[in-house]
């Protein structure tokens, strides 16, 4: 006879020193388990109600300007500093960290429109409505960097006057040339004076300018006359159109996928395109009440963060029609730039109140240096949430936000309007002859024509 | 190939049922999330089972017998000859003639166990090393002893009432509500606490806030046969009429009534799988039920007066003083007797409970308890973090803690715990058109006609009643599709009623016809 019984001996299966840790032995075994699913449901249920508590976005103000904060520019090579251009002129670098000012960048005698930094992060450009581009020296972060170093000034590198007021500007990710939009959009060199080319469609202002991250010789613009145009500098005149029936206020390019790019309208929505097919918005993202001034996209190019005139900051999924999270506090009036950072954790907004806000990305989040515990918690949380998160207990906690009053009756009353035009839409087309009134897709209907 | 066939199996249990069918979805984003899932779900499942097969630290246990050896004449001393001293230690028999039937309960890491003897004597043993933690004498019938979540809390059911004890002894809880308690279970997941007393009441209570769940009473007089199933937390009760109900705390009804034997039920048993039960009635049998289709997969003639199953399904009966072990050896669902055991004449035995995680068997007798090894019963690889024989204290309060976070709501007892996160099927079925409707109103007509009558003899057959009986059949036959119709009538009677009170009223007094609420 053969005959074999379970002995386990006690040292093979706990620990020999004090100073170990404790043995641990998995068995995955379902048998073992029982009532996984019901276990799952209440793990994601507590879940979602620990992430409402912990869910504190807004870290920080940073005042210091004293008139409307209109532009914003990321430097590339510094994580850790964002510059920031008034309607008085004035333009400040901030360090994100203290949030204070580090240095200042007086001498714009309007409105400053457009910041952005060069490709190397040395040089500021800025462009203004008085007529002017201005070129100024970065201060590199030492290692000795102590509080004397706030409210240095800074010279401007160069000064370069030309006949209209500009609007935007931006720079080329990978080269040495930079794009200004006014009457019409001027490619400038850093050492020229004057404009290198210049291109132009129609009689209108352009309004905004954005190069794309992956083709370096490739622009968007918008302009006032509801179009977006698609240049490219290699060939002298511009590559593609899209006219839509409102305006766009700011263009944001995918850093991950650079055909892509995601235009901010007047109407309250957000249009993703493919630059290589523009007859058709590849998504529109509809959740704002007032008109979207300000979009930036997060270098993991999954998401975008958008500003509204209706005083709140909205983050979207590349793909998502709707917004997965709003921010807004009494004290923040209209938001005229909003920024993310360069390692994704952080949304900077600037807005009417004069301040620029620094609010994290995910709100539940925790900062700082996590040990590989409580990393390992926290995405197992994640996980387990997104797979209950359709039952009904579950969304509605995920789902809840808090809305200010206003905003939560306009955004009732839109929805009502489009309820109301889209039975009407239904019922005409049920009381005509079938086939008459074709269905038009929404990303198709706010589009007019597209112009090669 | 057999490797292959083997890790597949594997996989298939580890895939915890079929893959979604995902052509049937029109949206291509969801398709496109959906299939990546899968696709993950397909790989933890190769992983799982890559693990299972190379990388856990021990092998069960086996008997196998050589030449025309049988497994079920093989004793416990021959075993005890071939098996490892630390092993040995696990068979002896504590003899106690004064104290009544013993009954007993283990932890659920098997290490500790909690003895309770009919005549008062109640007590916690440290099975590892062979010590007792405590013993006391409450001086009162002790029907029943189960341990709560962990070894520092047992409940007893006394001559009155179920109490609960510290491990050291002290009268924590005296539960009145539950009266005069048979048999009580704890359901781990939930924390309730599941009595049914002399009056066939059944009781659940909530062990952490106290609060009591449900007290529903099931109609069939005194029964002392309960258990509860381990998959999905429904408890079952055996009745004397050979029925079986089960019950859910959240409903007054019992979800399932099975007639299982033509005497009283003797004993019941689930397996951990969620898919067997075993039930013994007095008219010796004891039949398998394959509960998904509630049939009988096996009868066994024999008696039993106590059930249970091991973590690898083995099954074993105690009537008198024998123990009988059945096992399905061959995988094929036939449960064929694996091992036995006979005590001395005399010792009746009360209750058999395997040990969680080792080859032992706990048997309580009306001399004391006794321990025998049947190898292959246990699971040998245990998980920590599910139920752990090498505990520490500290690991033991965090254990408990978390435990008591993932605590599950009482709605969460159904017959299928799989539905929980699933989607409900949509209605595909519509109603049935008019001509449809006829059709299959005269489908049934014809077939009640069709049916071949008895010829009754004696001048009972007479040409009359039989037309009458014929009519009859043919009534009964419509009467379901008449009763259909004239719900339907009485449906939309009720609807043009409705519409016509809203019209007659003026525009501005619309708004209180209508008595269901407003969204």
């Amino acid at each position: 006879m053969k005959v074999k019984v379970i002995s386990r001996s006690t040292d093979e299966f706990t620990r020999e020193r004090s100073q170990d840790l404790q043995r641990v032995f998995r068995n995955f075994d379902p048998n073992l388990r029982t009532q996984e699913k019901a276990t799952e449901y209440v793990r994601a249920l507590n879940a979602a109600k620990l992430e409402k508590i912990f869910a504190r976005p807004f870290i920080g103000a940073m005042d210091g300007h004293i008139d409307t904060v209109s532009c914003m520019a990321k430097n590339p090579n510094h994580l850790k500093g964002i510059f920031s251009g008034s309607m008085d002129g004035d333009i400040r670098l901030w360090d994100l960290a203290t949030r204070r000012t580090v240095c200042q960048f007086s001498g714009h005698q309007g409105a400053v429109r457009g910041l952005t930094a060069s490709t190397d992060g040395r040089v500021l450009v800025s462009c203004g409505t008085d007529c002017t581009v201005r070129l100024w020296k970065v201060p590199v972060a030492t290692v000795m960097e102590s509080e004397e170093s706030l409210h240095n000034s800074s010279e401007p590198l160069a000064v370069y006057v030309w006949k209209n007021a500009f609007w935007a500007v931006d720079h080329q990710w990978d080269g040495n040339l930079f794009a200004t939009a006014g009457a019409q959009v001027d490619i400038w060199d850093h050492d020229r004076s004057q404009p290198v080319n210049s291109f132009e469609w129609g009689k209108d202002t352009v309004v905004s300018v954005r190069f794309n991250p992956g083709e370096p010789n490739v622009l968007a613009t918008s302009a006032s006359d509801r179009s977006i145009t698609i240049y490219d500098l290699r060939m002298s005149s511009p590559a593609r159109r899209v006219v839509m029936r409102t305006k766009t206020n700011s263009i944001s390019w995918n850093p991950m996928e650079p055909m892509n790019f995601t235009a901010a309208n007047e109407d309250c929505n957000c249009y993703s395109y493919d630059a290589r097919k523009l007859d058709e918005a590849k998504c529109v993202h509809q959740d704002h009440v007032s008109a979207v001034m300000d979009i930036d996209y997060s270098p993991t190019g999954r998401e975008f963060v958008t500003g509204s005139y209706d005083r709140t900051v909205r983050i979207f999924q590349y793909n998502g029609g709707h917004s997965r999270e709003i921010y807004h506090t009494k004290r923040m009036q209209r938001v005229f730039c909003v920024k993310f950072s360069c390692d994704a954790s952080y949304v900077i907004s600037g807005s009417d109140d004069t301040n620029l806000r620094l609010w994290k990305a995910k709100a539940s989040e925790q900062l700082g240096v996590l040990l590989p515990r409580e990393r390992k918690k926290h995405e197992y949380l994640e996980a387990v949430k997104n797979r209950y998160k359709h039952l009904p207990e579950v969304k509605r906690i995920v789902r809840h936000r808090h809305l200010p009053k206003p905003i939560y009756k306009a955004a009732s009353l839109r929805r009502i309007m489009a309820d109301a035009a889209r039975r009407k839409e239904d019922r005409r087309r049920a009381h005509s002859a079938p086939g008459s009134r074709p269905k038009e897709a929404f990303r198709k209907k706010r589009i007019l024509q597209e112009v090669e | 190939m057999d490797e292959d066939d083997e890790m597949d199996m594997k996989v298939k249990k580890y895939l915890r049922g079929e893959s979604a069918n995902l052509e049937i979805l029109q949206d291509r984003k969801l398709k496109g999330q959906l299939a990546v899932r899968e696709e993950l779900y397909g790989k933890s499942a190769k992983a799982a089972a890559k693990i299972e097969k190379w990388l856990l630290p021990s092998e069960g246990g086996y008997l196998e017998a050589e030449g025309i050896e049988k497994t079920w004449r093989i004793k416990q001393e021959s075993i005890a000859q071939e098996v490892d001293i630390l092993s040995t230690r696990n068979q002896y028999d504590i003899v106690l003639p004064d104290f009544g039937p013993y009954s007993l309960d283990f932890t659920s890491s098997g290490r500790y166990m909690a003895i309770a003897g009919r005549k008062g004597h109640l007590g916690i043993l440290d099975m590892k090393n062979m010590a007792l933690i405590k013993e006391f004498q409450v001086r009162e019938t002790v029907r029943d002893i189960a341990f709560l979540h962990n070894e520092l809390f047992f409940a007893a059911a006394q001559k009155k009432y179920p109490y609960i004890y510290n491990r050291d002894g002290t009268e924590l809880h005296c539960l009145k509500e539950h009266g005069a308690v048979l048999k009580l279970q704890f359901l781990k997941n939930h924390f309730l606490l599941a009595t049914i007393n002399k009056l066939g009441q059944l009781h659940y209570q909530d062990v952490t806030t106290g609060q009591m769940v449900g007290n529903y009473r099931t109609g069939h007089g005194r029964s002392d046969v309960m258990q509860v199933n381990p998959f999905n937390g429904v408890v079952a009760v055996g009745h004397s009429r050979g029925t079986v109900s089960m019950w859910k705390p959240t409903s007054a009804a019992p979800v399932v009534k099975m007639l299982c034997h033509q005497g009283p039920v003797t004993a019941l048993a689930f397996h951990s799988n969620g898919h067997l039960l075993a039930t013994a009635g007095m008219e010796r049998k004891i039949k398998v039920w394959d509960l998904r289709k509630f049939e009988v997969l096996q009868t066994l003639s024999s008696h039993a007066k106590t059930l249970d199953f091991s973590q690898k399904g083995l099954l074993a009966g105690a009537t008198g003083s024998f123990v009988q072990i059945w096992g399905d050896l061959a995988g094929a669902q036939s449960y064929d007797r694996y091992m036995g055991h006979s005590m001395a004449k005399g010792y009746q035995i009360g209750k058999v409970a395997f040990r969680p995680y080792e080859d032992v068997l706990g048997i309580g007798h009306s001399k004391g308890w006794s321990s025998v090894l049947i190898p292959g019963s246990g699971e040998p690889n245990f998980d920590t973090w599910v139920a752990n024989p090498f505990e520490t204290p500290k690991q033991r309060r965090e254990k408990e803690i978390h435990s008591l976070l993932d605590k599950l709501p009482p709605e969460t007892i159904m017959l299928d715990p799989t539905k929980i996160g699933a989607v409900r099927p949509t209605r595909k079925k519509e109603k049935p058109t008019n001509p449809e409707r006829e059709a299959e109103l005269e489908a049934a007509v014809a077939a009640a006609k069709d049916i071949p009558m008895k010829k009754k003899t004696k001048g009972r057959s007479k040409p009359s009643k039989r037309a009458k009986k014929k009519q009859e059949a043919v009534e009964k036959a419509r009467r379901p599709f008449l009763e259909q119709a004239a719900k339907e009538e009485e449906l939309s009677e009720k609807k043009r009623k409705r519409i016509s009170e809203e019209n007659e009223l003026p525009k501005s007094l619309q708004r209180f016809t209508r008595k269901k609420a407003r969204a």
